[in-house]
Order: C-alpha cells, then sequence, then structure tokens
C-alpha cells in the first residue's frame, strides 16, 4: 500500500511524533511504500538539527534522518508552517535574510501542495496529532 | 487520475491554538488541486463559523472573514454538526452565512452550510477518501 504521513506535533512534546516514526518505520519494514512525510504545525519542529536531548534518551530528529537515508524516504517540511516556527534552509536563509540553517539532514522545507499532493497520490493519508 | 474526495475535519477553536488558520491555509491550497472537498465542523470547531469575531483584545488576525472566500475556491459543502452548536448553546444563526455560485444554474447564490446530526456526518464521512484533522 502507498501511505502518505502527515505530523502535526513537535518532538517531545507530544507522542504523535513518536508514533509517527514507529508507524512509519513498521510499514517500510512490511513492504509498503511511503510516498512522503509531511510535517505541519509544531511538528516543523522534528527536522531541526539543534536537538540535543539527552544521551538517554532517543534522538527524534536524528532517528527521521536515519530513516529517510536507509528508505529514501521524503521528508518535507511545511514552508508556511517553518518560517513561523524558524526551521531554515539554504533556499529560505537567502530567500529572507538569515543568518543560519538548522534544517536537518534528510528533510527539505516546501509547500502544502506536497501534502494535498501525498493525499491525491497515496491510498491512504495516516495524521498523527492531538 | 481520478478525482477524491477530501474531508477537511475541523475540531478546535478558532484562537487559542494555530490549528484551525493553518487548516485553512491547508483549504485554500488544496483548492487548487480541483478535488471534490468538503469541510466539517465539529466539538469547538463551530466556533471558527462564528460571526462577528473581534480579536483585538489578543492580538490576532482575525482570519473569519476568510470562511465567506471559500465559495470562490470552489469549497461549496460546509458541513455544521448540529448536536455541537447544541452543546455549545449556538444555532446557525450565530455563524456566518457563507454562500456560493452556482454557475450551472444562472449563478444563483446558494448556502454553502449544511447542517447535519451527527450520525449523518458520520455516513458523510464514511464515503470520504482523504480525511484531514486538525
Amino acid at each position: 500500500m502507498k501511505l502518505t504521513i502527515q505530523v502535526n506535533e513537535g518532538p517531545y512534546q507530544h507522542q504523535a511524533s513518536d508514533s509517527a516514526y514507529h508507524f512509519t518505520k513498521a510499514a517500510l519494514e512490511k513492504g509498503h511504500e511511503v510516498f512522503r512525510v509531511f510535517f505541519y504545525h509544531d511538528g516543523v519542529n522534528n527536522g531541526t538539527r539543534l536537538t540535543t536531548p539527552p544521551q538517554d534518551d532517543r534522538n527524534i530528529v536524528a532517528r527521521w534522518s536515519e530513516l529517510a537515508e536507509q528508505h529514501d524516504l521524503d521528508l518535507v517540511i511545511c514552508v508556511a508552517a517553518a518560517q513561523r516556527r524558524g526551521i531554515v534552509d539554504d533556499g529560505e536563509a537567502e530567500r529572507n535574510g538569515k543568518d543560519a540553517t538548522n534544517i536537518a539532514p534528510g528533510f527539505r522545507i516546501s509547500g502544502l501542495g506536497q501534502l494535498i499532493e501525498g493525499g491525491i497520490q497515496s491510498d491512504r493519508l495516516v495524521v498523527f496529532g492531538d | 487520475m481520478a478525482t477524491k474526495k477530501f474531508m477537511y475535519v475541523n475540531r478546535r477553536a478558532p484562537y487559542g491554538t494555530i490549528y484551525a488558520w493553518e487548516a485553512l491555509e491547508v483549504v485554500l491550497i488544496g483548492a487548487a488541486f480541483e478535488q471534490d472537498v468538503s469541510l466539517a465542523f465539529v466539538d469547538d470547531g463551530v466556533f471558527q463559523l462564528m460571526k462577528g469575531q473581534d480579536t483585538s483584545g489578543i492580538d490576532m488576525k482575525n482570519f473569519s472573514p476568510t470562511y465567506s472566500a471559500l465559495g470562490d475556491y470552489e469549497v461549496t459543502k460546509i458541513y455544521v454538526e448540529k448536536e455541537s452548536l447544541e452543546e455549545r448553546g449556538l444555532t446557525l444563526d450565530d455563524l456566518q452565512h457563507l454562500v456560493w455560485e452556482d454557475e450551472d444554474d444562472d449563478w444563483a447564490e446558494k448556502d454553502s452550510i449544511r447542517l447535519v446530526s451527527r450520525a449523518e456526518l458520520a455516513e458523510v464521512f464514511a464515503g470520504q477518501d482523504v480525511m484531514f484533522n486538525f
């Protein structure tokens, strides 16, 4: 089955991100196709490489990055939500005159159309949120 | 590719969290994709459609006028759950009058809001292809 995953909550604050990760990983291991993972609302905070959790805790951001590398996952952060919350890649830094970037490896910033396209192209849109 | 039935479920009050506003942003962007779009307002989500909203005291943008533009985006099916209104002491008269113009009927102005019971809304949900929850 072809899936698009939507993540609506930030890391550590809310379990939605953990659940989305475990679901995505399990789906991939079962042989399902994940068309895209789309991060929206505070979910965009899953894509900052500046996260520094305690060493005895899971690293939610790095975990997504590793999963993306292993499975060639498309991790998309909503641009409008990212701009509000300060998630920045090279393109955004240049466009908006920011002095730094913080996007984590394997993530990219794009528009809400990517979420709609996920709904159209996939057999299921699975939403993780509050 | 065949058109899909998209349902956006709005469950939260318009202010207090950003969900309502960012949900509306998805609906507006999604309208360009020419799918069969419906919106539903349930629980505190019914407050999003209240008329006469005034946000001057909380320094936030009053985005409620945007709902009246949905008809121009060909978003013409707006389901409001009857029980959610009643539980909050509201009636349809407390909500904005949302309309759309039917080009197949000499641009006649038609109501966008469909007042449905919880059971009826469950049936509407069951018939959808893609459900967004906000």
